[in-house]
């Protein structure tokens, strides 16, 4: 899953579409799974990277996971082929 | 080396909550790098913000409405060019255009120069023949049906489907959900606007808004896509940040080669869900929001007086993403005898 290279991400999780004009704020969860993404990681490095530098149980961040990325497709925030 | 300094009348100074873009224009005029301006507003009605802003306009002159006839307005106009001088007038209001055009070649022998779309520019893209336009241009517009009577209204329901647009030929527009709405909203803007009124199919999607320039041969001088992001009750941008999308300019660029558009000019359009763009409506003027192209890199009153004075500006070819415009009000305090003054004697 690739996010849309032309999407602005602050640090503070303000993200700019600026082919549509849409402007979002995500959490820090969000902005760094944003960020895991962007440096090109797999939705599975992702779930690896968080459960072993956060307390959750891989099961639970998978399926908040699986919700995060079907937002991120519904506002077109990934790349078109995605 | 000194900048020239020209003199420009321009109309539209109702920086009211529906605003005129004549303020905008101004502004960007203000911030021109390749001359220096006199302004002489020009307004219609002697509570047009514009007319007391000491910062936007120098001089303001009344001047009569369209109805009172061209012969009426060329008078007034001659009358303020032997005060001041004008080189260039900018008018920014859709009903006055049609006068203005008409007196484009007497003005211009009398050395004030204007950059207005042609009266064929003019007519085919007025929304009473968007459906026409588009099908010349290959451009998506929405089916739209002009109509004189509101009994006609029943006989277009099952083309256009409810809800439907119902607008007025120059300005308002509501959306009717039911035929009762429409008929209501029919005699509403015929009342304040006159006929036809213009029954169109709805479109579900994401307005967005280019503003350009052409040069009258084809040529893009200047577009800024932006998309709203708050309306007023008017459906008027109250803010609006500029985008980056190729499709828009390519449209963009279209329209203008195709009609060989001359003048500035805003194209309203909708994105549907499927990513499908259709042309609502051309404005054949700067919009009110024009100060958002100067902001990001393309002063389009600027380049406009230019083509109006002959001469041949370059092409803007690059703009600032992602920035917005937020509109506020502002009140102003204003002696009585500044209104008294431009009340009676016309000039301020």
């Amino acid at each position: 899953m690739k996010i849309n290279p032309n999407l602005a991400v602050s640090e503070s999780g303000f993200l700019f579409n600026p082919g549509t004009g849409e402007s979002f704020t995500v959490n820090p969860t969000g902005a760094e799974i944003i960020r895991l993404l962007r440096e090109g990681l797999s939705l599975e490095q992702v779930i690896d990277a968080f459960t072993e530098q956060f307390q959750v149980d891989r099961h639970t961040f998978e399926k908040d996971l699986h919700d995060f990325s079907g937002i991120l497709k519904t506002y077109n925030l990934l790349e078109k082929d995605e | 080396m000194s900048k020239p300094r020209y003199t420009i009348a321009v109309t539209g100074l109702n920086a009211i909550d529906s605003p005129g873009p004549g303020v905008a224009v101004i502004r960007g005029l203000r911030e021109a790098v390749s001359f220096d301006v006199r302004i002489i507003g020009l307004a219609y009605e002697s509570l047009e913000p514009g007319v007391y802003m000491d910062e936007v306009t120098d001089k303001t002159y009344l001047i009569p409405y369209p109805t009172a006839g061209t012969d009426i307005l060329f008078d007034r106009l001659m009358y303020i060019h032997t005060q001041e001088k004008i080189d260039v007038i900018i008018p920014n209001f859709d009903a006055e255009l049609y006068s203005f055009m008409k007196l484009e070649n007497k003005l211009r022998d009398s050395g004030i120069r204007m950059f207005l779309p042609t009266f064929e520019q003019f007519e085919e893209r007025h929304k009473v023949n968007l459906s026409e336009f588009g099908k010349k241009y290959k451009l998506d517009v929405p089916e739209s049906i002009p109509v004189t009577d509101s009994y006609e209204i029943q006989k277009h329901i099952a083309a256009l489907d409810f809800p439907m647009m119902v607008k007025g030929k120059w300005y308002d527009a509501f959306i009717a959900y039911n035929a009762e709405q429409a008929r209501t909203y029919f005699n509403k803007i015929a009342a304040k606007w006159g006929l036809p009124v213009v029954l169109q199919k709805y479109v579900h999607g994401t307005e967005y808004n280019v503003t350009g320039l052409g040069d009258g041969n084809g040529n893009t001088i200047a577009a800024v896509p932006m998309r709203k992001q708050y309306i007023t009750d008017k459906g008027k941008a109250w803010a609006g940040i500029s985008i980056d999308d190729p499709k828009l300019l390519e449209i963009t660029r279209r329209f203008v080669s195709e009609t060989r558009w001359r003048g500035g000019f805003e194209l309203e359009m909708m994105k549907s869900s499927d990513g499908k763009y259709y042309l609502m409506e051309i404005n054949p003027r700067i919009p009110a929001w024009v100060y958002l192209a100067v902001g990001v890199g393309q002063n389009i009153p600027e380049a406009l007086t230019l083509l109006a004075l002959g001469q041949n500006p370059p092409a803007y070819d690059k703009y600032d993403v992602g920035k917005l415009f937020i509109r506020y009000s502002w009140d102003m305090i204003v002696d009585r005898s500044e209104f008294e003054n431009f009340s009676v004697k016309g000039e301020l």
